[in-house]
């Protein structure tokens, strides 16, 4: 293969590789190599695909903080307590 | 508002609690009561102690405002005195399970393997309107071992960064990624199943996926 001065092939990594740096990748905290490398990776095995769009789902899902809503009544209990507080 | 004027905000109503004005602490506090519940319901899992230790946590504060180290920020302090009311809570309702609790070291090494490949659509927010899948939600993350569940729960549901849950943890900053990582591929994995629609009780398993 010919390549022009200054580029790099991107070396294939294994898919458990890739799933050990899924959660790094979505949280951004990848070289820039490591990045391109999945991002290949990515595009030819659907298998990993699904793993990354599910991780990114159940990110998004728990994030959304509806999850863990707070009781009702919380705000003014909570208050009530404080004011009788030494 | 920016984080610095958040901050000199925050620095100012402190400053109003310090010279005895206790309206002053409700402000203060006020942002941060989802906060504080979740992080409590993280350790004990239910809501009436989850309440009960937000309710301790927030009068801990106030009575000890003045240790407060402007270093900090006072949402982390607040989460860190959460997190160990907590745990004392859980350590006075079953001693015997605490010690396992805080000793346990789940397998950290080793690679996991995702369980399931099915592909997931986007998940559309109305989803989490409903009560079946905020309950599906909230067991995954409870069924989770207190390790993995504290980090994800600081991490993904509060937004803290990498140093901050590490400080209030007590681990390795590299510690908190692993974790983090495990917890979302075993929290994946539980709620997988349920994108058949089998975690909604009452509902037959349907081969559509429900996002």
């Amino acid at each position: 293969m010919v390549r022009k001065e200054g580029e790099m092939a991107t070396i294939e990594i294994s898919c458990v590789e890739v799933w050990r740096e899924i959660s790094n990748y979505l949280n951004e905290e990848i070289s820039p190599e490591m990045r391109e490398r999945m991002e290949a990776h990515f595009k030819a095995c659907a298998h990993c695909t699904a793993v990354l769009d599910g991780t990114r789902n159940v990110v998004e899902l728990i994030g959304d903080g509806r999850v863990f809503p707070v009781p009702d009544g919380f705000s003014k209990r909570l208050y009530k307590k404080l004011q009788k507080s030494p | 508002m920016t984080e610095s004027q958040l901050r000199n905000n925050e620095a100012e109503l402190i400053k109003s609690v310090c010279a005895g004005e206790r309206e002053a602490f409700y402000e203060l506090v006020r942002p941060y009561e989802r906060m504080i519940y979740a992080t409590a319901i993280s350790v004990v899992k239910n809501p009436a102690d989850a309440e009960e230790v937000a309710q301790e946590a927030v009068l801990k504060a106030f009575s000890h405002i003045s240790a407060f180290r402007e270093e900090a920020r006072f949402s982390t302090w607040l989460v860190q005195i959460t997190y160990n009311e907590a745990r004392m809570k859980l350590r006075k309702a079953r001693p015997h399970l605490y010690e396992s609790i805080d000793h346990q070291e789940p397998n950290e090494e080793g690679d996991l393997w995702p369980k399931d490949y099915a592909d997931w659509r986007p998940i559309p927010s109305e989803l989490l309107e409903q009560n079946e899948t905020r309950q599906a939600v909230q067991d995954a993350i409870t069924s989770l071992s207190p390790t993995y569940r504290e980090v994800l729960v600081l991490r993904d549901v509060q937004n803290l960064s990498i140093k901050e849950t590490s400080t209030i943890l007590g681990i390795s900053e590299p510690n908190v990624k692993t974790r983090l990582h495990r917890a979302r591929l075993l929290l994946r994995d539980r709620l997988a199943p349920g994108i058949d629609g089998s975690w909604i009780k009452g509902q037959p398993y349907r081969k559509a996926r429900a996002w």
